[in-house]
């Protein structure tokens, strides 16, 4: 089943096409990595399908609801929710606090409540914080709760990324270059972590230039160059595609990857 | 520790009248005071949802004109027709409450449209707008002749006259204040608000509604500074054009900074420190001018090796 589709989508910066016609469906519980060289459009596909910006032409169509005039928050709360390719966080709040923020959909205080001092506030609020522990447990980062997210190593600053996303519990996960600047290991243990996002049925839409990963965890793959989609199959069509060779990976790619 | 610390320095600010025999000392304390709730609702605003806004003392000169009207019954003919009766002043500072809040609704939303630089412009022209309202709309607000002769709250037989009574009013608002802007800072809303003012896109990737907690925080920033407003407008019995100066704006401004904006007890201990300093000075200047001149370099002093605010530091050890 489809889980978001894109028809038909294009993006223009005044005379710029950044994303020309673009057409690919992700379907519910698959991880598809859109891959291509900088500035195929990845990225302005990612903001124009969270409602960063207007697409100019073409539909979003997400778990059977259009997504065009939503603002962001709308879409997140659909179900939506993505990452960004530079580091972003709440950096002078503690690793916690970055969770609870997180976690604000799953709130339902209202300000009057709040401000009244209601007894199911409080309640809430302890509710949120287990639940915002074990959501920083799950990415192995419940000993650094205090830290503030500015102070973390940049590997745990990534994951905290994920689990700001995760805590709003998205149905389709969006992750923008999530490994880049990570050592292989810190990669590796990445890797690890999306296969049990998987496992938890999240869908994952994923833009990596890192093509061991990609090929790792990927169970489709969508090439995009110059805005326009130049193939789609498996990780091992991909690999062999002549045009992906030539637009991307490079020839000497086959022999890095076998 | 800090509850015993916290409950001490209550006694010590709630048993003042009764061991303070200094009338004008009082006096200081209760305009120092309805200053300090004033800046703890541009701290919510400042420091929570990081919006400068350069125009709050509008919402507290709202407060205080909309109050004393009500209070003192107005007639208009302009734009239509109509006669309001005199009410009980309570009443009164409640409808200032909701006259500031509307205007903070207002400001809220145009918040949402222009950010940063755009925005602080556009809240210093709206007051410059409220002034020119007051000074020269000579039917309803007596202009530059002011408001005269408004009436002190009072509840049942009992009017809040002197200085004691009303220093206790002000004091038992600002707690008021203190524990709202408290509750609201450790809930949901308080850290949407925080979050938007640290990372406006992420905030909203995680669905927090920016233009729903922008708006939530300037309402309730600017009814506490409309209630501030009204309290002062019913204890000096006087309102001016003159509350409309860009100086109290910048005075609330000081009073978050130095104490620490983003911090409950910022605008309190930068309040205090400020409001009272300019007296204190007085007391052992040679030359009047000497105690701005102080005033001054003491504020540079703790910008520039307090960045963060006084409560900041003391925090950190």
């Amino acid at each position: 089943m489809k889980l978001l589709e894109i028809k038909n989508l294009s993006v223009r910066f005044g005379g710029l096409t950044a994303v020309a016609d673009l057409s690919f469906a992700v379907r519910e519980g698959e991880v598809l990595s859109l891959i291509g060289p900088n500035g195929a459009g990845k990225t302005t596909a990612f903001n124009a399908i969270t409602g960063y910006l207007a697409p100019a032409a073409g539909g979003i169509v997400f778990s059977g609801r259009k997504l065009e005039g939503l603002k962001t928050s709308q879409i997140a709360a659909l179900g939506l929710v993505r990452t960004f390719q530079k580091t972003s966080l709440f950096a002078g709040r503690s690793a916690l606090d970055n969770i609870l923020i997180g976690l604000h959909l799953r709130g339902r205080q209202t300000p009057l409540a709040i401000m009244l001092g209601l007894p199911y506030v409080a309640r809430e609020e302890s509710e949120l914080r287990a639940e915002a522990l074990r959501v920083l447990d799950f990415v192995g980062l419940k000993k650094r709760q205090q830290e503030l997210a500015a102070a973390l190593p940049y590997g745990e600053q990534r994951l905290l990324e994920v689990a700001i996303a995760l805590a709003a519990r998205p149905k389709l996960l969006m992750l923008d270059e999530p490994v880049s600047g990570m050592n292989p290991s810190e990669t590796a243990s990445f890797m690890a972590k999306l296969a049990e996002i998987r496992l938890l049925g999240i869908t994952v839409l994923l833009v990596e230039h890192d093509m061991k990963m990609v090929m790792g965890v990927s169970d489709r793959v969508v090439c995009l160059s110059q805005g326009r989609i130049i193939a789609d199959g498996t990780p091992a069509q991909i690999q062999r595609d002549p045009e992906v060779i030539r637009a991307y990976l490079g020839e000497r790619y086959k022999h890095v990857v076998n | 520790m800090r509850a015993g610390l916290t409950i001490l320095f209550l006694g010590i600010l709630a048993s003042l009248p009764l061991w303070l025999d200094n009338a004008y000392l009082l006096h200081v304390l209760i305009v120092t005071g309805i200053f300090i709730v004033a800046a703890m609702s541009l701290n919510l605003l400042l420091g929570y949802a990081g919006q400068l806004s350069l125009g709050h003392v509008a919402f507290f000169g709202i407060g205080a004109y909309a109050s004393a009207l009500v209070s003192l019954g107005f007639k208009l003919s302009f734009p239509f027709e109509i006669v309001v009766e005199a009410k009980p002043v309570w009443l009164a500072m409640l409808i200032g409450m909701v006259a500031a809040g509307l205007a903070g609704w207002f400001i809220g939303r145009i918040a949402f449209r222009v950010r940063g630089a755009y925005f602080v412009i556009v809240s210093i022209s709206f007051v410059e707008v409220v002034r020119l309202v007051a000074v020269n709309w000579v039917e309803l607000t007596q202009g530059p002749m002011a408001l005269n002769n408004i009436p002190p709250l009072a509840v049942g037989d009992f009017v809040f006259y002197k200085k004691p009574e009303n220093y206790w009013l002000v004091l038992g608002v600002a707690i008021v204040c203190y524990i709202l802007i408290r509750r609201l800072v450790y809930s949901r809303a308080g850290r949407a608000m925080v979050a938007l003012a640290e990372n406006e896109p992420l905030a909203t990737s995680v669905g927090i509604d920016v233009t729903r907690y922008l708006v939530l925080a300037a309402v309730v920033s600017a009814a506490m500074a409309g209630a501030a407003g009204a309290l002062y407008a019913h204890y000096v019995r006087i309102v001016d054009p003159d509350v409309f100066l860009f100086i109290y704006t910048v005075t609330m401004v000081i009073m978050v900074i130095t104490g620490g904006k983003g911090t409950l007890a910022g605008p309190i201990v930068g309040g205090l420190i400020f409001g009272l300093l300019p007296e204190g000075l007085r007391a052992m200047a040679f030359a009047p001018e000497a105690q701005w001149i102080v005033y001054g370099v003491l504020m540079v002093l703790v910008v520039y090796f307090l960045p963060r605010g006084i409560v900041p530091a003391l925090q950190r050890k």
